[in-house]
């Protein structure tokens, strides 16, 4: 860990970074040559699936295994979709790498393009990224001149083609077949799965949807070997048979109520407590803190009793959380009331519910209109359970919805409220003296003039 | 189908056609070309739902049915000359976005999601913008605000005003 230097981020501090020249006189596009000369595509599936690498945009399936799912001897075409729909709140390190380098993605979706037999590339960006937008179309742009992209690779008989696709302001695209619909010209309704993207992607092909992130690593795994990257990050956890291991570089998304906010790279495994000491410079204004959420809103909360967790694929599980996700950290100090917490992470999710599937839709409004009912003054205790309610029973965990949206919205309700009840209902009893104990319906805010 | 005026130029259906080859599918084309009317207009009238449906073999429902997903494209009338998003999600709220938006829509005289009088600025919140390290921000066109203060965000407005 002390003697870990930056990967991904190596050169995103040297000036013009994000040009073909700069990225080239830092030994880019190496690694593109190096597999056209000494490895088939098969080759390159093996080196990854041995690295243990796993996706980084949320759900951390391994990525080598993805690619084998893909039908054998398929005659074309199979698509590839690179996920640059970053928007899980709190998370900015697909940003910072199309922004800052975005040639390193590229020459890692070439690879994983190749790797897949895929001749067709679709970058899906959300459209809040207008710089990366440039610098990407910009980069893009240089490979065709460069002959990275286009016919005959290199000389290598390959052919690929990248286009970039805008996406218009919609959370749910970041999920992979919601994305594929989008892409299509479709509102972005997730799939039922099977058939996986794999089997049935986009336009009815076989399609491999990765993140920016997990591209980016590929180049270095071709580079630098499974080896090197298992060298980095936490071994499978021997009392879990079903754990692959969390290997390899990360970039940490660090916002909120730290000193220094920022992307900060550092081995899968460290904790939050380290992440904030070491590169958060602690907790603003000389304050203490009082819950983070450990990789994206969707991921719930931790308490600050529990910074001792790992932030590894497995780490934020034990601690009641959903899961790693983006790992994107955000702090929350003393002063932060959770009710306002929980009533922001229920505007988000409110908001961004496709609106497919019933429970979702409907779940996720509720939720909020109770949280505006309860900031506003009208809580009741019974209020906190029938939250619960929705939290519990909204999701694909539960098995009521499509896609795990749902499960997102499920965490911070779940987590805020079996964490830190009693500010709950301290807050209900002080700000509804008189009404705090009803269990009778409500009628709606309006009708009773808050708001 | 209608006796509208036609809505899209020769250099918008030009910019539209020229998405269709890299896709093995028109409708594919369906949110690069809101994107180029969006741009060019501030907003996509029914009229241009219409004439894009003709240039990718569509009903005008099925573009209609996208383009209300999204939420993104106005469709009644133009946004501001510039179309800011305060974000609101958790690292802003945390830095006081919220009250930094209400600010604003009070300085500018209008509530989130409204015009000004003069045309020049279309206010609205956004979820999650993706620039946390620089929470509070704002995206205003192609401009990102970061850490953006009550006096920054005076100046901005004074500039639109």
């Amino acid at each position: 860990m002390s003697d870990f230097q930056p990967i991904l981020l190596a050169n995103i501090a040297i000036e013009n970074s994000h040009t073909r020249a700069v990225y080239e006189s830092t030994g880019g596009y190496a690694a593109l040559r190096k597999v056209f000369a000494e490895m088939s595509k098969a080759d390159l599936i093996e080196l990854v699936k041995a690295s243990g690498l796993r996706g980084r945009g949320g759900a951390g399936f391994p990525t080598g295994l993805k690619w084998t799912f893909l039908p054998k001897e398929h005659p074309g075409p199979i698509y590839f979709c690179l996920n640059a729909d970053e928007s899980e709140p709190g998370t900015f390190n697909n940003r910072i790498l199309m922004e800052e380098d975005p040639h390193q993605v590229i020459e890692g979706l070439i690879l994983s393009c190749f790797a897949t037999n895929t001749t067709t590339a679709y970058f899906y960006m959300r459209y809040e990224y207008p710089l990366a937008w440039k610098r990407v179309q910009a980069a893009v742009d240089e490979c065709y001149e460069a002959g990275y992209l286009g016919k005959n690779i290199l000389g290598s008989g390959y052919d690929l083609d990248i286009f970039l696709h805008r996406g218009a302001a919609a959370y749910i695209c970041g999920e992979e077949t919601g994305l594929i619909e989008s892409l299509e010209g479709k509102r972005a309704w997730p799939r039922i799965k099977p058939p996986f993207p794999a089997v049935e992607g986009v336009f009815h092909k076989p399609t491999v949807v990765n993140n920016v992130e997990t591209a980016a690593c590929v180049r270095h795994i071709a580079e630098r070997g499974a080896d090197w990257f298992r060298s980095m990050g936490v071994p499978p956890d021997p009392e879990n048979p079903r754990d692959p291991g969390s290997f390899g570089p990360k970039l940490y998304c660090l916002s909120g109520h730290v000193e220094k906010p920022g992307c900060y790279e550092a081995p899968l495994g460290i904790t939050v407590n380290e992440l904030i000491e070491k590169f958060g410079g602690g907790i603003w204004k000389g304050r203490k803190a009082k819950a983070a959420i450990p990789g994206g809103i969707s991921m719930g909360l931790l308490t600050a009793e529990e910074f001792d967790c790992p932030l590894d694929f497995a780490g934020p599980g034990r601690y009641q959380c959903l899961g790693l996700g983006t790992a994107a950290v955000v702090v929350m100090d003393e002063t932060v009331s959770m009710v306002d917490f929980l009533l922001n992470s229920s505007q988000f999710f409110a908001h961004e519910s496709c609106g497919q599937c019933t429970p979702c839709r409907e779940g996720t409004s509720w939720a909020l209109k109770i949280m505006q009912r309860i900031k506003a003054g009208r809580g009741r205790l019974i209020d906190l359970d029938l939250l619960l309610e929705i939290g519990d029973n909204i999701g694909i965990i539960p098995g009521t919805t499509i896609c795990g949206l749902a499960d997102g919205a499920a965490w911070p309700l779940k987590n805020g409220i079996r964490k830190f009840r009693e500010e709950f209902e301290t807050y209900i009893k002080q700000t509804n003296p008189s009404g705090f104990a009803e269990t009778e319906p409500v009628p709606a805010l309006e009708m009773i003039g808050v708001h | 189908m209608t006796t509208a005026e036609r809505i899209l130029t020769d250099e918008m259906i030009d910019a539209i056609k020229a998405f269709i080859p890299r896709y093995p599918s028109k409708q594919a084309v369906t949110l690069p070309a809101l994107h180029v009317v969006n741009d060019r207009l501030r907003h996509v009238p029914l009229q241009a739902v219409v004439e894009i449906a003709e240039i990718l073999d569509l009903a005008p429902a099925q573009v209609q049915d996208t383009l209300t997903f999204y939420g993104f494209f106005k469709q009644d009338k133009p946004h501001g000359e510039v179309r800011a998003w305060v974000c609101r999600s958790i690292s802003c709220h945390l830095r006081d976005a919220d009250a930094l938006l209400e600010h604003m829509c009070q300085k500018a005289g209008i509530r989130p999601g409204e015009t000004t009088a003069n045309g020049r600025l279309t206010l609205e919140f956004g979820e999650c913008l993706g620039a946390c390290e620089h929470a509070p921000c704002m995206l205003a066109g192609e401009t990102l605000h970061t850490s953006l203060t009550t006096e920054e965000a005076d100046a901005f407005l004074e500039d639109l005003a």
